[in-house]
């Protein structure tokens, strides 16, 4: 329901056009016209929003401001005492966010015989992984292999991805989606048993795994009711505010905070295994965002205080297609798949400005610069948008593909009065992933011994732009990795004292270095009280 | 000026814009939220809220992330729903009736109300997914379901105790795992991939200089 003026006569144009454009198949953009509009419009290029580090592992490389001020930040324990002698807890390996990372992390290392804490913010499952609509990949098909999956990473990732661990992604990601449908995942699948696969945006093979446009969900909601069977002990509301660390430098465990009552308790652990996921909630250049309440990029500001070095924190994803009207659902998820099954982007007159399968950054820059310089944006009450038009899929796949396919973009939009089989839908770049992380070795440890990492929170698999479907893919794959490794290595640690002298060493790296300012952090919440959006 | 309305949370006044959902009328009048927001997309099932209009006799249910705020609303969020969920062993079960007996016996106490319809906040035919799950029609019940949040509503309506979501967790895994067809081509790649097919291919990839895997990439071929 478009009820502004502006709006409606746009919507005549995309209309009276959308027979001519379903037939369109616009040409990619060669490598220097990417390169080109990606320095023009991309907001990771935008100089005046990135900060360099002044201390830490990363000294001297460029974070997005809001990052910079939490890895330089505060610690929450600066000045309370706690009693790190009696443990609240005691593990084996304690994993620190049950997103699918943590829990694929929590199976594995419950198989491998290991007594096994999760310790999650909000409750298990309310992650990034549950929102993901679209799919995972993995070249299981044939006329597709595993070194074509890594062809297309390696290139959409501006080829600067860490190859042994995009190796270990794409050799593992055929077995990883064999254990999920073990589990009892319900894959799309043809009645003879082959899977229902489509293209995402750098694909050069339909690779694209789905359970509707609820694939996140259903992967989501599997691990959990999982983690349940098998009762592996979740602590839900309880943030870690801080890792632990021996005499001898190695990760020992995390102090948690009740993020109901405030109290502060203790967890020992032989090894740690931080699956935080990412910072959508951090809102980078006043960007919406598509992630969960709870992206606030902590485990990267625990970790670095810890001494372990980042790669590639300055290189965000932008999706391409946030919601951007109306405002109740500004910034939401608009699924890639309701490209890949069809519906072409269309600016304001109705006309076809590109490949709606380009990778990521590139349709995000050019969505940015239809909407700026060339002026063919729609006006919206939070800035300019382009048309997606929904419409064309069941033009071209036939009536009721849309409920079959896409039933949850169907839903949220409906709830807001728009029809999107019959109406196109207005979309902007939304904040949507963390692309760089943690750095880890291929047995998933990162700088800090005992300290393994899995999922959003890793920096390195994807290189510098993450495609479609290979994030799934990544948690399951090294979440999976991270339980065997760190459940492994649990058998021979003897963790020494838990102690918080890193904490002390920071405070005087931020003293020595100048860092003025008291942002506490990790951030664990934004905080949305008394504004309007 | 943008348009004014008065919502009552748990009972207490407050004037908020029209154009918020009841989640962002909490945060507008001040409450920091912990519990009860999520995804504040409709994925999660974290903010499972019921209200009545001031005058209306019917008490509904909504996702407070998706709802838009009303005049005269009163509000009250039920975050938690303590519903039961039984354990078991994925590899032990079978899609059978038994397994359903065994572990939600209480689905046959179903008295056809329809009040868990009624509350979905997912607009799905809950009794109906119920029904099929009593019959051990384990794929109708995994499809009639597939939408659930999970968020509880439909349980705290219901006379007969059933936790209705947990059932339906129950058989889309059931489904998943032994209903739906088997996928040969996966098992066939994970064997060339343990029987090493593919590794001097990667490993020469991997082993190229960076310009000729751009040439490789810009020029790959890209299937219809
Ligand atoms: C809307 C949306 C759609 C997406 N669609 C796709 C898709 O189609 N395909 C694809 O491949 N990828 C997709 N992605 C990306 C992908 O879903 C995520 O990158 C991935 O699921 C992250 O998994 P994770 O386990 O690392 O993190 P999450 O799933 O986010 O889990 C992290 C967990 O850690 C908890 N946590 C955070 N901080 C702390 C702390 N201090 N203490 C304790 N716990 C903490 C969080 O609350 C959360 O539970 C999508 C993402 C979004 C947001």
């Amino acid at each position: 329901m478009y009820t502004d003026a502006f709006m409606q006569e746009s919507i005549k144009k995309v209309e009276a056009a959308r027979e001519a454009n379903m037939k369109l198949d616009p040409r990619r953009m060669t490598a220097e016209e990417k390169s080109v509009l990606l320095k023009t419009y991309h907001p990771d290029y935008r100089e005046d929003q990135f900060e360099n580090l002044v201390m830490g592992p990363n000294a001297g490389q460029k974070v997005p401001r809001e990052l910079a001020k939490l890895l330089q930040g505060q610690s929450r324990l600066l000045n309370v005492d706690v009693d790190l002698s009696n443990p609240d807890y005691d593990t084996d390996v304690l994993i620190i966010g049950a997103g699918g990372a943590g829990t694929s992390a929590a199976i594995e290392a419950h198989n491998n015989g290991a007594k096994v804490l999760i310790v999650t913010k909000l409750r298990m499952g309310d992650a990034n992984t549950m929102m993901a609509e679209g799919g995972i990949q993995a070249a299981d098909k044939p006329g597709d292999s595993p070194a074509q999956h890594f062809l297309d990473a390696f290139g959409g990732g501006h080829f600067a991805a860490q190859k042994d661990l995009l190796y270990k992604l794409v050799t593992e990601a055929p077995e990883a989606i064999a254990w999920l449908s073990e589990l009892g995942v319900e894959f799309d699948k043809t009645p003879d048993g082959t899977m229902v696969t489509t293209h995402g945006g750098g694909t050069s093979r339909k690779r694209m795994h789905a359970a509707k446009d609820y694939s996140g969900a259903e992967i989501m909601r599997t691990l959990r009711d999982e983690v349940l069977n098998r009762q592996i002990p979740v602590i839900d509301f309880t943030s870690a505010i801080e890792l632990l660390k021996d005499e001898a430098g190695r990760c020992c465990g995390a102090v948690l905070k009740n993020m109901e009552t405030g109290e502060l308790l203790v967890a020992r652990a032989k090894t740690v295994i931080l699956a935080t996921g990412g910072a959508g909630r951090l809102h980078y250049q006043g960007f919406p965002t598509s992630n969960h309440y709870g992206a606030t990029a902590d485990g990267l500001v625990l970790a670095y205080r810890a001494g372990a070095r980042l790669l590639y924190p300055d290189t965000l994803q932008y999706h391409p297609t946030g919601a951007a009207f109306p405002a109740q659902i500004y910034g939401a998820l608009v699924t890639e798949k309701v490209r890949s099954v069809g519906a072409m982007l269309v600016n304001a007159n109705g006309e076809v400005f590109m490949n709606p399968l380009e990778t990521r950054d590139v349709s995000a820059a050019s969505i940015i610069r239809e909407c700026s310089d060339r002026g063919n944006g729609v006006p919206t009450p939070e800035g300019y948008a382009v048309w997606l038009d929904t419409p064309m899929i069941e033009l071209k796949h036939g009536e009721g593909t849309i409920e079959k396919r896409i039933p949850a973009m169907m839903r949220m939009f409906g709830k807001h009065g728009i029809d999107i089989r019959k109406e196109p839908i207005l979309i902007y770049p939304t904040l949507h992933y963390q692309n760089g992380g943690l750095k880890i070795t291929d047995d998933t440890q990162t700088d800090i011994e005992n300290l393994y990492a899995a999922g959003e929170v890793v920096g390195g698999i994807h290189g510098r732009n993450r495609l479609m479907g290979n994030s799934l893919l990544d948690i399951i794959v090294f979440g999976r990795n991270a339980g065997k490794y760190a459940s492994e290595k649990a058998k021979s640690v003897t963790p020494g004292n838990p102690t918080l002298a890193h904490v002390a060493e920071f405070e005087q790296l931020r003293k020595d270095a100048g860092v003025s300012g008291d942002t506490l952090s990790p951030q664990l919440l934004p905080d949305y009280t008394r504004k309007v959006k | 000026m943008e348009k004014m309305v008065n919502v009552y949370l748990y009972g207490k006044k407050y004037s908020v814009p029209a154009s918020l959902t009841i989640m962002e009328a909490m945060e507008y009048a001040g409450y920091q939220l912990v519990r009860g927001c999520g995804c504040r997309n409709g994925f999660f099932g974290a903010c499972a809220t019921i209200y009545r209009i001031a005058g209306d006799r019917e008490l509904k249910t909504c996702l407070a992330c998706s709802t838009k705020v009303e005049d005269n609303m009163y509000v009250a969020t039920l975050p938690f729903f303590p519903l039961v969920k039984e354990v078991y062993d994925i590899n032990k079960v079978k899609p059978t009736e038994q397994i359903m007996m065994q572990l939600y016996p209480e689905i046959y106490a179903c008295v056809g109300c329809n009040a868990c319809t009624q509350a979905c906040t997912q607009g799905l035919n809950v009794m109906q997914y119920i029904a099929y799950a009593q019959r051990a029609e384990y794929e109708k019940c995994a499809e009639e379901s597939f939408d659930c949040v999970m968020c509880g509503v439909c349980s705290s309506r219901c006379p007969a105790g059933i936790s209705h979501p947990q059932v339906a967790m129950l058989a889309r895994r059931l489904n998943g795992k032994y209903i739906a067809p088997h996928c040969d081509h996966l098992d066939e790649r994970i064997k060339e991939i343990n029987e090493g097919k593919y590794e001097l291919l990667l490993e020469d990839l991997m082993g190229k200089p960076i310009e000729e895997m751009q040439e490789l990439y810009n020029h790959r071929d890209i299937e219809k």
